[in-house]
This record gives C-alpha cells, structure tokens and sequence, in this order.
C-alpha cells in the first residue's frame, strides 16, 4: 500500500504539512475557519520534529503488524480490508490511551478538550488523492507512494 | 481444518483475526462461558458508574462473528479437552472436535483466605456480570472497601467513586500499585486519589467480613473496624487453568507453558492470553503475563501458527496504561532494576505537579520506563524497549517532556522511516 | 533597543504587513526568517514582526499558507533631497555606527545604463525568409576553444580524412553556461543542482575557487574547475576530472579585490574540499601571487596544461575593466583557449558594497571592444569569448552572442531560478532560500532534485526562445550569430556609445 514517508534531508521545518493537515481534518476544509472558528482546533495527525538543522514529519506509519491496533481495547482502531490504511472510529474510541502506550512513532494525537477523551491519527486523506501534507510541502520531503 | 477456541476476548480475538485471512475455508468454533459477544474487560469498571455503556463495552459486535463466519457458542462452558480423540467437552456434554485448538480461557480472580466471604455484598470484579451485579446493588450502598490496591482494584475503586460510593482502598504493600509503579509513581497517585477523597489504607489487608448475612464492615489484620457495606475483592487473577485443562495432560505451571510458538505439551494444542505462561522477554523466563496486548498479540502468534505459518513470539513484558479519575500513568517493562548493578535510571519529576518520568536502562538499552501524567508519545519507548535499540549518548534526552524521535539514532530513522515497517 | 544603540534600524527599509485577520498564528513565517524578524507573541496570540531586522527576502510571503503577509517598502521617505540619496544617508549611519566596510551580496544594483535595454535584435521579412524553428533543425550547439588557423584534409581510401590536429573543445548544446559559484559561498545542494542540469543538459558548470566536493566528481566531464588566488582545493584530480579549467583573475562584482570565506562558514566538508582547517578563514588574495605580467600568466596556462596533458582548454577570468579589450589580447596570446569577461552587473557571495556598485564597466561595452581587437588583431579564432554579469533572459544571451560571445556564463539568473529574491543579504551567510548558506538547517532548504528541475526548465525555456530568436532572424546555427552585429540596432544611444558596440542606430 501506499505510506506517507518523510525525507529528512530536505525537510525545512515550515510545518506547513501540520497546516495542511489541519485544515483538512476540519469541518470546513477552510484555512481562516479552521483556525480562527472551529473550536477545539482540529489536531494535526503529522508532527514535524525539530533538533538543531533535523527535522522531519513523521505520522502514523500505517504498519504492518500495527501494535495500536493489538493494544486498543475497543476495537476503535481498526485496518481497512486487510491489509489498508489503519484507522480510528472516534465514536468508539474511549481515550483509554493503550494505543498511546502501543505506537512506537508516537504517532497518536490525545484529544481531552472537548470534555471527552478520544485519538486522533493520520488516516492517509480519505477524501483526497493525495494526502494534504504532501500536497502542501513545499520542499518535496515528503513522498506518498509504493515502496 | 477445523479450529477451535475456548475463550472469546483478546487472545481468541487475537486469534482469529490472524487465521482468518490466511485460511478462508476453514471452520473455526469459539466456545465461551460468557454469554457475551467479545467485550472490553478493563472498561468493566466504569460500567459500574455508567461511564461506560454496553456500546462501549462491545469488542467486536455480532458483524464480526457473521462477517468472519465464526460459529460462536456463547454461555457454555469448556469442561475437558481430550487431546487424544482431538475433542472439547462442553457442560451440556457435547463434544467439539478439533484439528487445532487454541486454549484462551483467560483468568480468575484470586480470594484471599478471609474469613466471612460468604456474606451478601461481597465480590470480585473481573467480569461483565460482577458489574452488573455490583451495579445492581448500588442503590442501596454508600460505602464500600476494596481489598487489593493493584490495577484491578483501583479501577474499582474508581468505579464505585464515580458512582457516588465512599471508597477505601486496603492493601497490604507499603503502596497502592505497587506491581505497576514505583515508590515515587505510587506515592504521586496515592496523594492525588486521597485529594479526590478516595480512602487508602497501606501495609493493611482484611481478614474477615463483619456481618449477619449481609457485609456491614471488615476486620482489619491490626483488629481495626471498617464499617462497609460492600467489599470488593481483588487481589489479582491467576491462569484459569483447572475449569479445562486438568487431567488432559497439558503440562502447567501457573499459567499453561507455552513455547514460542504459542504451542503447548500437547500437539495441536496452543494457549494464548491470561492462561498462558510464555516468554517474557525482559527476564528470559517464563511469565504469566496478564495484559490485554500481550493476550491479543500471543492470540495473533498463536492464530498464525494455527493457520500453517510460522511465526516466533518475541517475548513479552509488562505494559500498562492505567487512568484513575483523570490521572494517567504509562509504565513499560522493569519499574526498578531488577538488580543492583548493571543498571542506569535516569528520573525527572516536574513540570507539571504530577509530572514523573523514569527510564531505566540496561547498558545501552531501554528496560523499562514509567510516565505519570504526561504519557504523550509513551509508546516511542515501548518500541525501544521491544527492539532492544542501542540507545548511545543519547539516554538523556528520552528524560525530555517532549520526546521524539529525533532522541534516536539517525540510522533507527534511515531503517523505520524510509521502509514499511 | 534603544535608538541610540542601532541608529540605521528606525529608519528600516522595509515593512512587513500581516492581514492579522486571515493570520492564523501557524508561524511558518516565524520559523522561515532566518533574521528572526518574526515572532510569536504567546501573550495574545499573536505574530508580530520587528519591521527593522526584515531584509525584504519575501521568504515568509512566498510561504504563508494564508497570504496575509505583505512585504512594503518603508513609506516613510527622508526630506527629498537631490543629492543625498536615502541610501547615502543610511550607509553614513550604518558606517558611523559600526566603522567598516559595508558588506553586500549579488550584483551592482546601481540603475548604470544597461545596454542590452537599448539594443534590439532583427528579424527577417520577405527579403529573406524566416525558419520555423519547429519545424526545421536549429544548431544551439556551439564548440568552445582555440580553433585552428586553417583546416586541411586528406584523402585515405578515397575518404576524405582530417589532417589538422584539433585543439581541445567544450562542446555545449546550449550556449549558456554556469558561472563560477565557489562550494562555500553556495552550499553544495545548489552545487549539486548545477552540476546535474549541466550534464543533463549538455553545458558546463563551474565550480569557481572552492573545490569541487568528491560527490560531485561524477560530473567531472561538465565541470570547469577554477584556480583561483587562494588555490584552494587545487590538486591533481581536481584537474584530471574537469573538463576545462580556468584561471581566476578577477570578478565582475568586486574588480581588483580577493575573496574572504568567513571561519563559521569553513565547515567540515567545506574544509575538506578546499583543503584547508576547519574554521580557519580562507583568505582569496587579491592578486595571483605568481602573475604580475602576461608572461606569469603563460606560465600558469602552461603549468596546468602540461599537467593535464593538452587535453583540457584553459580558461582565463577577468573582470571587465577599462582596458579589458588590451588585456584579453594579452591573456589570448598567452595561450589561452578560452576568456572569460565578467561585466559590471556580476554578482557575488559577498562583496565591499562601494567596490561592487563602482569598480568595472558593464559587460556589453567590454563584450563588444574585446571581440573587436581580437578580431583586428586577428587571433579572435584562438580563443573562445564567454560573457558574464547580469544575465537575465535568453534576448540578453542572444545579443551578447551577436556582440561577439561564443557563450555566456548565467550566475544570478540560476540563483533566482531556485528562489533567490536578490535580498543581498548573501554575505550574512543566512540566506533564506537556502542558496548562499551553509547552515544546514538553510541548506536544506534547497532541495537538489526541485533545484536541478527548475535548472533545467530555465536552460529549456530559454533555449526554446533563443531558438525562436534565431529562426525570427532566419539563422539556424547559433555559431552563424556570434559577432554578427549587423542584426543588433542601438536606441537612445550616442554615436560614442554605437561606436563602440559596434552597431548602428535603430532605422540605419
Ligand atoms: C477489571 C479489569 C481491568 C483490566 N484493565 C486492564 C488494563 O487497563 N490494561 C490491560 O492491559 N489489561 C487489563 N486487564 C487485563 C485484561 O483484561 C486481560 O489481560 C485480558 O482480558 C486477557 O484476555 P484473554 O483473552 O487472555 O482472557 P480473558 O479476557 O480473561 O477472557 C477469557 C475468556 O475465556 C472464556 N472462558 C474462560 N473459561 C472458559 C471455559 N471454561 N469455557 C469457555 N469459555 C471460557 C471467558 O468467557 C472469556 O471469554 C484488566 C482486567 C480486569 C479484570
Ligand atoms: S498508529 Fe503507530 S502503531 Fe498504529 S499503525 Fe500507525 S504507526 Fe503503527
Ligand atoms: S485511546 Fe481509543 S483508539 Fe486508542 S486504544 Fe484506547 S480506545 Fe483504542
Ligand atoms: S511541509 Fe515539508 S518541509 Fe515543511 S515541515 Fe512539513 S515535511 Fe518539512
């Protein structure tokens, strides 16, 4: 299947992946509202890491054998037939944070704003061809395909 | 080829999802003494509460079971297994023949030598209907006492809180989860459940249910009283290893002795779960380890051997994630240096008042690790841990409030970041 | 800061204006500027900006997801004055402040004539028809190197054969070259990116006085490898790998001046391809120490082709300067194969901002009256011509052809290809775009592979329309152009300044 996988030899830091991110998991898909209306601000699922000149954006690495999905209790997290991008039911999803414990990327966001406690991850962009944060890096150093 | 799984949460789970897509013809029977559809045992507590609900409470829903073509019996129990006939007794006296079976029967809890357990209102709280049952009784409760501070007894103390109920906590360590935390981890949960009000009371246990008929207070082993009018026993669980496997031949030590492959004594015959003794990967023995994700991981290992591939347990170790009442600890591995030399701990208390940070290292590898209240991203931790990856100069800086992976080798980042992992 | 302490900065040149309506605080901006002119101002959750220490690189503009950022001029303007310029005032108080030379980057900003603005090309009508470049072969192939007096044949085997032994050529599929961007004022992403296209596309990059990084020695066969004053990284291989080498004598941005590699910026790699300490500056005299006439600069030529076996044309660099047309002559009778003169309008890494905007003469001029003495003297057959310094579009490249450049070296021009927004700001060693920067958290902003793409697409486009030129004026070999000066016409330009082009005045 095809992975999101970061190169950090060009990765600049801009965090405009985050952006992207952001404004795609949000109700309107619009910049402005995104970030100025919708309350609590949507999570981004990709997070750039930085030390010194490294950095990288790393989010869920859809594994193959996918220890959160071992880990979590409910059955929230769960892979599309089979062998597909492994996603979360947020409506299942009881923030019991054993998938937290689980992912060895740490590529699971913790949501408890809104009064309950639920996950959100990288679902590889459902609704578009390709993921938002690819589309929106402005350094190529990120790459959505086959490998 | 016929499978058959006596059990039916994470491991049988476990089990299933892996010999499912590796073999779509063959039958596979789940048999349970449970009359439920899979369902989140740790969530059992907050049920008491109404926390959580029934829906929340479901694993995996009927659609599972249809859509895996899974004969499911639910409320009966496995009485025998007959290895040599390739049989499973159930208690109605059917007989379920196999070609592989898998032995998922889980755990039962422990009670204690305590004089007086057979009064009304006592209980333990490892299933489904213990809280139904508690849950029933609770108009008429206000105080209850729970005997065992470890994670099961917490989370029912946590429970019947949440629920309205004043709550004292009994343990007989110098510390409530004492088998999950350090003294220091302990010490910032104790402190921080006694300011919600929960009563905790350490180095005590109960020896004996006051009452007539009903609990109406607990004899503590220094001869104090404690009115109640509930006591909830949990001091743990053991491999439930009698209900089935007694007199088959299955060889035992506290839980079933499995081998890497999730194979016990006898041929075709696998256990996964509660019930299984196999690898702990930490101490390189033979460990009863019970935990949801090592029950769903050793149920997968055990599925794929099943289904004809084959496939080695790594070995697992503890890991837990336990929240009670807002605060969240993430421990993984040792909690302590199992020996005095040889080991590095590196400790960090703070920011945040509850933060609390220990890793502690074995060499150049992680071995274990515990977060109190800032948890994000814990699992970078257990992945190191289960790789055993050389951590190098960089030990110091997995002590960071914002660990990354950016605290990893650069060649840890070229072999899992540029490859399917 | 008190204003006392940085009297220039109220007077700032530029004004960075955010639409804090649509800003939605990401902070890209904020982790873009390397000059940490934005910030975030967590009190209200805010971005906010200290207009002073912006350099007007348009980095966060071209990156904020929103757009909310403008990039102004200060409006607020000094009493008019015609004489002191804003420029003079704020240099005066930048010196009186700090006591030194000011420091600048690229080219001369200076608004000099550019004669390329006042020359036009011509086009064929009914007399002479016109090609369609689409439809006909167009030859951009050009051969660079000393070309024989007379070619003579031989019959072997009733096939006619070569008798005259050639001297050793360039070949370029595009009449364009790389200039001179030394591995340490550039980092080597770009190094990277210019070496690949050069070799894609058929021309030569050349590494100017830094090394050449043993990465890059697999494209040995489209580099020119320079000897400069400092010798830096000059070694047997070097030399070997190249295609040509040529001898640095001066500049177009900074005439009569050696070169300065600030300690910070001589990093382990950049150590190791200059062959010089970690942190140690690297000092670029300004003259070559061994060169004081025409003479020592036969020497050298001969050195360096004795040890390269004749196989490579030698290449010698000058800026343009008032008596550049007697000096090529001299450089071309020491044997050199090819001359390179780099106009007024060349840019540089880091340069004394006084010596950039008025040493030197602008290119077309020294163009124009080298290939006519090398022609009167009749020795423009033993060398080549390339034409540096201000570069801008495939017109200028085609005009410089017809004034008498076999090629022309592009330096600026690359640079804006992959980002760079003539900030000036490339002796800070912080450029935003990540090109004259050695940092590696800039660096890397510069991808080598979105680099040699936008490379390659700049050589292609301007090769399309060279071509288009060519067919327009009814040529089809761009060799059939170089010094044909009679398809040039001046406008708004004195007889002086026509004499010396070489060109009449448009409606002659
Ligand atoms: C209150 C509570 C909280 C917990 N919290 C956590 C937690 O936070 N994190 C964590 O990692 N773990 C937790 N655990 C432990 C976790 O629930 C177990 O590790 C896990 O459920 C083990 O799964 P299993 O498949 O081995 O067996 P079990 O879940 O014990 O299930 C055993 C299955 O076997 C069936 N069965 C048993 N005997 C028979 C028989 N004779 N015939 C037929 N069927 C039989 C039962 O019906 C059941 O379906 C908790 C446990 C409890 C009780
Ligand atoms: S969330 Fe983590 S463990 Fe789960 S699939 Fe993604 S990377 Fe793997
Ligand atoms: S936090 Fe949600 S998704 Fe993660 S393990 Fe718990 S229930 Fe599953
Ligand atoms: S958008 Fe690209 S360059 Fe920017 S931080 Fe994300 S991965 Fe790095």
């Amino acid at each position: 299947m095809k992975r999101v996988y970061p190169r950090e030899e060009v990765c600049m830091g801009c965090k405009l992946c985050e952006v992207a991110c952001i404004v795609e998991h949000s109700l309107s898909k619009d910049i402005i509202k995104a970030y100025k209306e919708e309350r609590p601000r949507t999570l981004s699922r990709a997070r750039v890491e930085e030390e010194g000149p490294v950095s990288f954006s790393i989010m869920c690495r859809h594994c193959i054998d996918p220890e959160c999905l071992e880990a979590c209790i409910t059955g929230a997290l769960y892979r599309v037939n089979g062998d597909g991008p492994v996603l979360v039911d947020p409506r299942r999803c009881v923030g019991c944070w054993m998938c937290v414990m689980a992912c060895p990327y740490g590529s699971i966001e913790l949501d408890s704003r809104n009064g309950r406690r639920v996950i959100s991850k990288c679902d590889l962009c459902p609704d578009r061809r390709m993921p938002a944060c690819v589309d929106a890096c402005p350094n190529r150093a990120l790459f959505y395909e086959e490998r | 080829m016929r499978y058959l799984i006596i059990g039916n949460s994470a491991a049988a789970i476990g089990a299933v999802e892996s010999i499912r897509p590796r073999d779509r013809e063959g039958e596979i029977t789940i048999l349970s003494k449970e009359p439920y559809y899979a369902y989140s045992r740790p969530l059992i507590t907050e049920y008491i509460a109404d926390v959580f609900r029934d829906e929340d409470l479901t694993y995996r829903g009927p659609d599972f079971y249809r859509e895996n073509r899974i004969q499911v019996h639910l409320g009966i129990k496995a009485r025998a297994v007959n290895p040599k006939n390739r049989v499973v007794l159930t208690e109605d006296g059917t007989e379920h023949p196999y070609d592989r079976l898998l032995i998922a029967t889980g755990g039962t809890p422990i009670v204690p030598p305590i004089k007086g357990l057979d009064k009304e209102g006592v209980f333990t709280c490892t299933t489904w209907d213990d809280s139904k049952a508690i849950k029933a009784l609770l108009p008429r409760v206000k105080r209850a006492v729970v005997v065992g501070g470890g994670l099961i007894g917490v989370k029912a103390a946590e429970g019947l809180y949440e629920a309205g109920v004043h709550v004292t906590i009994v343990e007989l360590l110098p510390h409530i989860m004492g088998r999950i935390l350090d003294a220091e981890g302990a010490y910032i949960f104790e402190a921080y459940l006694k300011g919600k009000g929960l009563g905790i009371i350490t180095g005590e246990t109960v020896v004996e249910a006051l009452g007539n008929g009903r609990v109406e207070g607990v004899r503590l082993a220094s001869g104090d009283t404690l009115p109640c009018d509930f006591l909830i026993i949990a001091v743990g669980v053991r491999p439930n290893v009698e209900e089935v496997v007694e007199g088959s031949g299955i060889r035992v030590n506290q839980g079933i002795l499995v081998d890497r492959h999730m194979r016990t004594s006898v041929p075709d015959v696998y256990a996964a779960g509660d019930v299984a003794e196999g690898d702990e990967m930490l101490v390189r023995e033979k460990r009863v380890i019970a935990l949801w994700p090592v029950a769903y991981r050793q149920g997968k290992i055990a599925g794929l051997n099943m289904a004809g591939e084959d496939r080695e347990y790594e070995g697992g170790f503890p890991q837990n994630t336990v929240s009670v009442l807002g605060l969240t600890t993430i421990t993984i591995g040792f909690t302590e240096p199992p020996e005095p030399n040889g080991y590095k701990v590196l400790m960090r208390r703070g920011p945040g008042e509850n933060d609390y940070k220990k890793l502690i290292f074995k060499g150049d590898v992680l071995e274990g690790a515990i977060l109190v209240n800032s948890i994000d991203r814990a699992g970078i931790l257990t992945g190191l841990i289960r790789a055993r990856t050389e951590i190098g100069s960089n030990k110091e800086r997995l002590l960071d409030t914002r660990l990354g992976l950016t605290a990893l080798p650069r060649a840890w980042r070229k072999e899992k970041l540029t490859q399917p992992v | 800061m008190a204003l006392g302490d940085r009297w220039s900065n109220p007077f700032c040149n530029f004004i960075v204006d955010r639409d804090q309506d649509r800003c939605i605080q990401c902070q890209v901006c904020v982790n873009q500027c390397p000059y940490e002119a934005n910030f975030y101002r967590a009190l209200d959750d805010t971005v906010v900006s200290d207009h002073a220490l912006c350099t007007g690189c348009h980095r966060c503009k071209a990156l904020c997801p929103t757009s909310c950022i403008t990039i102004r001029l200060n409006p607020s303007e000094f009493r008019p004055h015609a004489v002191w310029t804003e420029r003079d005032i704020k240099n005066a108080y930048l010196q009186a402040e700090t006591g030194s030379i000011i420091l600048t980057g690229i080219g001369c900003d200076r608004d000099y004539p550019i004669y390329f603005d006042h020359i036009l090309l011509d086009a064929c009508q009914v007399t002479n028809p016109s090609i369609d470049p689409l439809r006909e072969p167009m030859e951009l192939r050009t051969y660079l190197g000393r070309k024989p007096e007379a070619v003579e044949f031989e019959f072997r085997d009733g096939k006619p054969r070569l008798k005259t032994q050639l001297y050793p050529q360039l070949t370029l599929e595009v009449p364009v070259m790389f200039s001179a961007m030394s591995y340490g004022a550039v980092n080597l992403n770009f190094c990277e990116g210019l070496s690949r296209v050069a070799t894609e596309a058929g021309t030569y990059w050349n590494t100017g006085e830094g090394g050449l990084h043993p990465d890059l020695y697999q494209y040995g066969k489209h580099t020119i490898v320079q000897v400069a004053s400092g010798r830096f990284g000059v070694n047997k291989d070097y030399l070997d790998v190249a295609a040509a080498i040529e001898i640095k004598i001066g500049q177009g941005a900074k005439p009569g001046i050696g070169g300065h590699l600030p300690g910070e910026k001589v990093t382990a790699e950049v150590s190791r391809t200059r062959m010089i300490p970690v942190g140690s500056d690297a000092l670029s005299p300004a003259p070559q120490h061994d060169i004081y006439s025409i003479e020592d600069l036969r020497l050298l030529i001969y050195a360096l082709k004795e040890a390269t076996e004749y196989t490579k044309p030698v290449s010698v660099k000058i800026a343009a300067v008032h008596n550049s047309a007697a000096i090529a002559s001299g450089i071309v009778r020491a044997g050199a194969d090819i001359v390179a003169i780099d106009g007024l309008r060349g840019a540089t890494g880091a340069a004394p901002a006084m010596i950039r905007d008025h040493v030197g003469i602008p290119i077309e001029l020294a163009l124009a009256s080298v290939d006519q003495r090398l022609r009167d003297e009749g020795i423009r057959h033993q060398a080549s011509i390339v034409a540096a310094g201000g570069f801008r579009n495939s017109a200028d490249v085609v005009k410089a052809i017809a004034l008498g450049a076999d090629a022309v070296y592009i330096g600026t021009a690359a640079m804006v290809a992959v980002g760079c927004t003539l900030c000036q700001k490339c002796y800070t060693g912080k450029c935003p775009w990540g090109i004259t920067t050695n940092e590696p958290s800039l660096a890397k902003r510069l991808n080598p592979d979105i680099a040699a793409e936008r490379l390659y697409n700049l050589l292609r486009g301007w090769a399309l329309e060279i071509k288009d030129f060519m067919g327009a004026m009814g040529i089809n070999a761009i060799e059939s152009l170089r010094g044909n000066r009679e398809r040039l016409r001046g406008l708004h330009l004195t007889d002086r300044e026509l004499n010396i082009l070489g060109i009449k005045h448009a409606g002659e």
